[in-house]
């Protein structure tokens, strides 16, 4: 019987399927880091129990960190603690860890790839949603809880139901000014934030093949956002060009053989999915968010919905809410509101293109006064490599920040946050109330969106900078 | 973990859908290294007022619920953040169970794992339940486990579904640990032919 590639690999990895229970799924990479991990190491030493594959966990720190220099000095007490209980833990179990001058060091699912990590066809967890960056390989990728890091850290294993799966297909191809962050933003204003609920996404099309790697990341990092487990794209050419010659990718003989593997990772010709969906991706625009949910968002000119022309009573409610935190007026475009901050970076857009995409809009332009914008490098490679490229020069003379790697301003953790009632144009992946930073408002857009509002001091269509749209008054 | 068979509670209407992980508890309450405590953030950014003190307005907040386990969501329950520092808060302020149309995947698997009890009640019933809160904001639900139904006062009874797994653990407290530990031989097994 046909296939899909998430059966292939979902398949290849059942220790045991007992009836009446989950299966036993093998894990082959475990990242981990340093705030939902602790509690796991915790339980590992009450029941006295080893790691049982200590070589199959990595691990790194990123949500905690700070990002205006690389020492405990600039960390709250509480953070120091986490730092040096994930230290300690890896030390006592016998697990690799980029520590945080390593310079390697980055937000969890910067690092995975850009070591060779991750590789087609593996399964891999982390207590971490956006696990499903993963996916972009190839590979079987998704969140879990602390729990499941114990039950991982011990056993190398997870009890899973089978999910279902969706197909999501991108006919044509992306207009110019339009990005991976589009499709995906406009994939979850299209199903909702519970629209993937209980399944794996695998996106298909000529859109998504012409993608490359970091925007196939882009596009699975927000799956969850969709509800989905996780979200995947067949390997190819590009991917194997993505991999080879990074340190943890195999060599020689492997390679070849590898490569042999991973070339029958796609869907059989006639595999059928739980549910299929098709965007054309020619007709996509910049999207925006206004909304407290990632699905609550729309083409950056389209009017914001007005609540009167809801005709569900609840979602009438939830919409009147959400403008009221948001403090927004229905009926309006978003484009032409005021910005206050621009946050550029995150496991969706920390890395090296997003920051060249939004330097070159920045080259001799100046962020508006009265915007603060912080750009925060995925990595300390993507740091290195922009810094190599000049881009950071771009950054402090437009009157960026420039700053070293982590989670930063996406989950306000490590003191890099919004101020109450500020408006944040952000590449990150969550505007929930809040969430960067107590009474904060968040606009999720692209890298091209974000810089181009911060040059604007208001929210704007990048292409009427990049010069493919009409200036409208 | 301790084992759950039936429970009889009033319930706590949070009737929205959608309500994040970030909502349940706020990053800035993740900056611990055990479970204990956690309960001070639960629904932080809506448990308190600007000045800290709380808010009488939020249901978790007023004395009919002081005692309450059971809360009433809507769709989509505990999407984003695969944060098991939800679950840990909601059970450390005392809830046991959660009624919702929806939940999202990682909460649900995480709430399972800390005796914490994912009840997905139809449309009707939802509907029905909030409804009866509504002028009622006392009345006691019966949740049954071994027969997976929810109870109304007004003797409407709804089945929910729970995969027998989770259903057997959650009655006898079973860590599902065990469960993989048991297994070990299996999984070297299943190294040894991958290698």
């Amino acid at each position: 019987m046909p296939k899909t590639l998430f059966e292939k690999i979902w398949d290849a990895h059942v220790v045991l399927q007992e009836p009446d229970s989950p299966a036993v799924l093998y894990i082959d990479l475990h990242l981990v880091h340093e705030v939902t991990s602790p509690q796991a190491f915790n339980g590992l030493r009450e029941k006295g129990l080893p790691t049982r594959r200590p070589e199959q966990t990595v691990a790194t720190m990123d949500h905690v960190t700070p990002t205006i220099e690389l020492s405990l000095a600039a960390m709250d007490e509480q953070g120091i603690k986490q730092i040096r209980q994930l230290q300690a833990n890896c030390r006592d179990f016998g697990i690799h860890l980029y520590d945080l001058n390593d310079p390697q060091r980055g937000i969890v699912h910067v690092v995975g790839p850009e070591q060779g990590l991750t590789q087609p066809g593996m399964t891999i967890v982390c207590g971490d949603s956006h696990t499903s960056t993963h996916g972009a390989f190839g590979a079987l990728a998704f969140g879990i809880g602390t729990s499941e890091v114990e039950h991982v850290l011990a056993t190398q294993s997870l009890l899973q139901n089978r999910p279902k799966t969706m197909r999501v297909h991108f006919e044509g191809q992306l207009g110019a000014g339009v990005t991976a962050k589009d499709m995906i933003l406009a994939l979850i204003a299209e199903i909702g934030v519970g629209g993937g609920t209980g399944h794996v996404i695998e996106f298909t099309g000529p859109a998504v093949r012409a993608l490359d790697m970091e925007s196939r990341m882009t596009l699975c990092n927000m799956s969850i956002e969709a509800g989905a487990r996780a979200g995947m794209v067949a390997p190819d050419e590009t991917t194997f060009a993505y991999l080879r010659g990074r340190p943890s990718a195999p060599v020689g003989e492997a390679w070849e053989e590898s490569l042999d593997r991973w070339r029958n990772l796609s869907s059989d010709p006639g595999a059928s999915y739980d549910q299929t969906i098709s965007l054309d991706a020619a007709a996509l625009e910049p999207m925006i968010t206004y909304g407290t949910n990632p699905a609550m968002g729309g083409p950056i000119r389209q009017p914001i919905p007005t609540p009167a022309r809801e005709s569900d009573p609840d979602r009438r409610a939830a919409l009147e809410k959400t403008l009221r935190y948001m403090d927004l007026a229905p009926g309006k475009p978003l484009q032409g509101h005021p910005v206050d901050v621009v946050f550029l970076g995150s496991c969706t857009n920390g890395r090296l293109n997003d920051l060249r995409a939004a330097a070159d809009l920045l080259r001799g332009r100046k962020v508006a006064e009265g915007v603060r914008m912080l750009v925060v490098p995925g990595s300390g490679n993507v740091r290195r490599k922009a810094e190599a490229e000049g881009l950071d020069e771009v950054f402090r003379q437009a009157g960026a920040g420039w700053r070293h790697a982590g989670c930063s301003m996406c989950l306000a953790m490590n003191g890099d946050q919004l101020s109450p009632g500020q408006y944040a144009v952000s590449t990150s992946n969550r505007n929930f109330e809040s969430r960067q930073g107590p009474g904060g408002r968040t606009f999720l857009a692209s890298p091209l969106t974000a810089a181009a509002s911060a040059v604007a001091g208001k929210v704007i269509d990048p292409r009427v900078m990049c010069g493919d749209v009409k200036r409208e008054e | 973990m301790n084992p759950f068979k039936t429970l009889t509670s009033p319930v706590i209407p949070l009737l929205r859908d959608d309500i994040d992980t970030d909502q349940i508890i706020p990053a800035r309450y993740l900056k611990v290294t055990d479970k204990a405590g956690l309960a001070e953030g639960l629904f932080a950014g809506w448990q308190y007022l600007d000045d800290g003190d709380p808010n009488p307005d939020f249901p978790l907040n007023q004395p009919q619920y002081a005692e309450a386990q059971i809360l009433l969501a809507g769709d989509n329950f505990g999407c984003g953040s695969s944060r098991e520092h939800a679950p840990w808060a909601l059970a450390g302020w005392g809830i046991r169970a959660i009624l919702a149309t929806s939940f999202a995947d990682i909460f649900y698997n995480n709430a399972l794992k800390n005796g914490l009890l994912p009840v997905t009640v139809d449309t009707e019933t939802h509907a029905k339940l909030a409804a009866a809160l509504d002028s009622a904001p006392s009345l006691e639900v019966r949740i049954d486990l071994p027969a997976q139904t929810v109870k109304l006062p007004d003797g409407t009874e709804a089945a929910f579904p729970l995969d027998p797994f989770s259903k057997t653990c959650l009655l006898e407290g079973i860590d599902q640990l065990g469960y993989l530990l048991k297994h070990e031989a299996e999984i070297a097994a299943f190294e040894g032919s991958e290698e």
